[in-house]
């Protein structure tokens, strides 16, 4: 079997302050009471202070995220980077136009004002010629007209989603705003990835997708193939496609399918995409309001890479290096950690020192602290480093100095699986091509059990390699 | 203090799960009589 | 805490006689268990869920907590928590739980 690379990977931001009050609990807490929802609507964040945020230039490439300042970053925040080496943060008013742009049904309704802000927008974008425009100014329309058709979702003042379908809560507006958002957001990252990769777009064979949105209808809920749609919006035209579900593990598993059927030689190149997700927007806005602080999951991220046979030069994915948790494993969190950063790496007999750097659940923590859910990142190094010492790899003492050295603070915002690991893919392929890194171990966990059909977690990690023969070991 | 009693595990995902309360608890000579865990994230 | 946990804690606490039931927590931090334990002594603090205002007042330790340690035989113990333990902050997790369970 011959050896596969990751030859490219891409992340983008969307800043949707508008959409924030459409996440899942913004949507069941604002309309309780009209003061919060007030002080919700007067606690978004602008563009520039968005694209200033430091989390924000980690996922975009610019900073890497053990050169983060001390917190809290926004008080640190330099002037608003755009775009970055690894893709772009783009504004509300081009997201919408985005959002018109790959509505294939035309459900998506955007007023003219905004509808020409768009195209404006968009037309002077770098990646302007993949846009298909004229869907833009096709969304245009008498919104409050829109806004009064049955179950249609008013959005913000000048954009309005249609249902697909009026009794079938599959195809609900506030469901299709979801799985738009999340197609678009990919679709963006993909073709940020067509751009710095320069391949030609008919040379992918296939797509895996692995956001957390299940499309579908009423009679096959998570059934449908969101994968196939983002490849055609990104003009891969020969590309099929399928979605890998897995709760926020879900990327990992989709990462070793693709590399995979590379390796079996079923397919030369796959692309692996994920979307952000539209319904954890505002999610732990309580603590943010109560701390003062402004509403941080404002963003929607993207992001994609490109999977191949060896180049001579990208760095490899170590199919023989995968940790899967078994059900046998256990549900404890040192039992899935077990399974996941340690067995892979016991059984070809590789020191967990030998590992540069873990990516792990790079959840914000200045997203998550202020809500009561505490440092996530730093929770699963801590867990990590404890069974490095427990397995006798570092000394008790050493604990302290692994966390810091081997792991990195979050940065993604707590969009489960672009969170888990996948964020730091682009990171990961500079570490180990032009960085100083050999190794890097990436590791994502689902919880199974929030869907109510077992108690169990899940989760799968994988080793990167440099692109070097003689580091195989 | 477990022997006898029935308990209520409510386990998260970033600390001890459910279902490990729920092993340590039977373990002791406890009845579970539910079991959960909470995810934050 | 989960609306679904909250609706099935109370089914609990009413049929079971309550002088029987004990909660066991397994909360990461100490801001997590405060909520937690708050809600199943107290009552729901977001007053979201079904034990908003519900005052259960039931007995509730952490599971971290050395009374439940030396209750669990060793290997079961070494097996589920293991290494957590030393994760993480047993001490603070026990007095923010034991701050609300001596208030009953």
């Amino acid at each position: 079997m011959p050896d596969v690379v990751i030859s490219a990977a891409t992340q983008v931001l969307a800043h949707v302050p508008g959409l924030a009050r459409h996440g899942s609990k913004p949507r069941r807490e604002l309309p309780k009471s009209d003061e919060v929802a007030e002080r919700f609507a007067a606690s978004l964040r602008s563009f520039d202070e968005a694209a200033a945020y430091p989390a924000h230039q980690v996922w975009i490439g610019n900073l890497h995220p053990r050169d983060l300042p001390a917190r809290p970053w926004s008080e640190k925040a330099g002037a608003p980077q755009r775009t970055g080496r690894f893709g772009e943060i783009m504004p509300e008013d081009e997201f919408f136009g985005l959002l018109a742009a790959v509505d294939d049904f035309g459900l998506f309704a955007l007023s003219p004002e905004l509808a020409e802000r768009a195209v404006a927008a968009l037309s002077a974008h770098p990646l302007a010629k993949a846009f298909d425009l004229d869907r833009i100014e096709k969304a245009v329309a008498d919104v409050d007209a829109v806004a009064a058709e049955p179950k249609a979702l008013r959005l913000t003042d000048g954009a309005v989603m249609r249902c697909g379908q009026a009794d079938d809560e599959s195809l609900a507006a506030h469901v299709l705003i979801d799985n738009l958002a999340s197609k678009a957001t990919a679709t963006l990252a993909l073709l940020h990835l067509l751009e710095g990769s320069g391949i030609d777009p008919t040379s992918v064979e296939y797509v895996l997708g692995c956001g957390e949105e299940a499309i579908g209808d009423r009679y096959q809920r998570g059934g449908g193939n969101l994968a196939k749609a983002v490849a055609e919006a990104a003009g891969l035209t020969e590309a099929s496609g399928a979605d890998v579900k897995n709760f926020c593990a879900a990327p990992i598993p989709a990462l070793v399918m693709a590399s995979a059927l590379v390796g079996a030689g079923v397919f030369q190149r796959v692309a692996v995409i994920a979307g952000g997700s539209l319904a954890k927007l505002g999610m732990k806005f309580q603590g943010h309001l109560a701390k003062e602080l402004p509403v941080m999951e404002d963003v929607l991220g993207g992001t994609a890479a490109l999977v191949e046979a060896d180049d001579g030069r990208s760095p490899r994915i170590r199919l023989d290096v995968v940790g899967r948790h078994r059900i046998s494993a256990g549900g404890s969190a040192p039992q899935v950690m077990q399974a996941l950063a340690v067995e892979p790496l016991v059984r070809h007999d590789i020191p967990m020192t030998d590992i540069d750097d873990f990516a792990t659940e790079l959840h914000n923590p200045e997203i998550t602290e202020p809500q009561g859910s505490g440092n996530v990142p730093e929770r699963n190094y801590r867990t990590i480093a404890a069974l490095a010492a427990a397995k006798g790899d570092i000394a008790r003492t050493d604990i302290a100095a692994f966390v810091t050295e081997r792991g990195m603070p979050g940065f993604a915002p707590t969009q489960g699986h672009l969170a888990s690991s996948l964020c730091y893919l682009p990171h990961a392929l500079d570490r180990l091509t032009t960085g100083d890194a050999r190794k890097v171990m990436l590791l994502a966990k689902g919880s199974l059990f929030l869907g109510r059909m077992c108690q169990l977690s899940d989760g799968m990690s994988v080793l990167l390699e440099r692109n070097e023969s003689e580091v195989r070991t | 203090m477990l022997q006898g009693k029935k308990v209520i595990a409510v386990g998260e995902r970033d600390g001890i799960s459910g279902p490990a309360i729920a092993a340590c608890a039977k373990a002791a000579g406890a009845e579970v009589v539910f079991v959960a865990t909470e995810c934050f994230v | 805490m989960d609306l679904q946990s909250q609706e099935s804690i109370l089914r609990a606490s009413q049929t079971h006689d309550k002088a029987d039931l004990l909660v066991l927590l397994g909360s990461p931090d100490p801001e997590s268990a405060s909520i937690a334990a708050e809600t199943v002594i107290e009552g729901d603090p977001s007053y979201a869920g079904a034990l908003a205002g519900a005052q259960l007042g039931l007995l509730t330790y952490h599971v971290l907590e050395e009374e439940v340690h030396a209750d669990i035989p060793d290997d079961v113990w070494e097996a589920q928590i293991g290494v957590m333990a030393d994760v993480l902050e047993a001490d603070q997790l026990a007095e923010t739980v034991a701050g609300f369970r001596n208030k009953v």
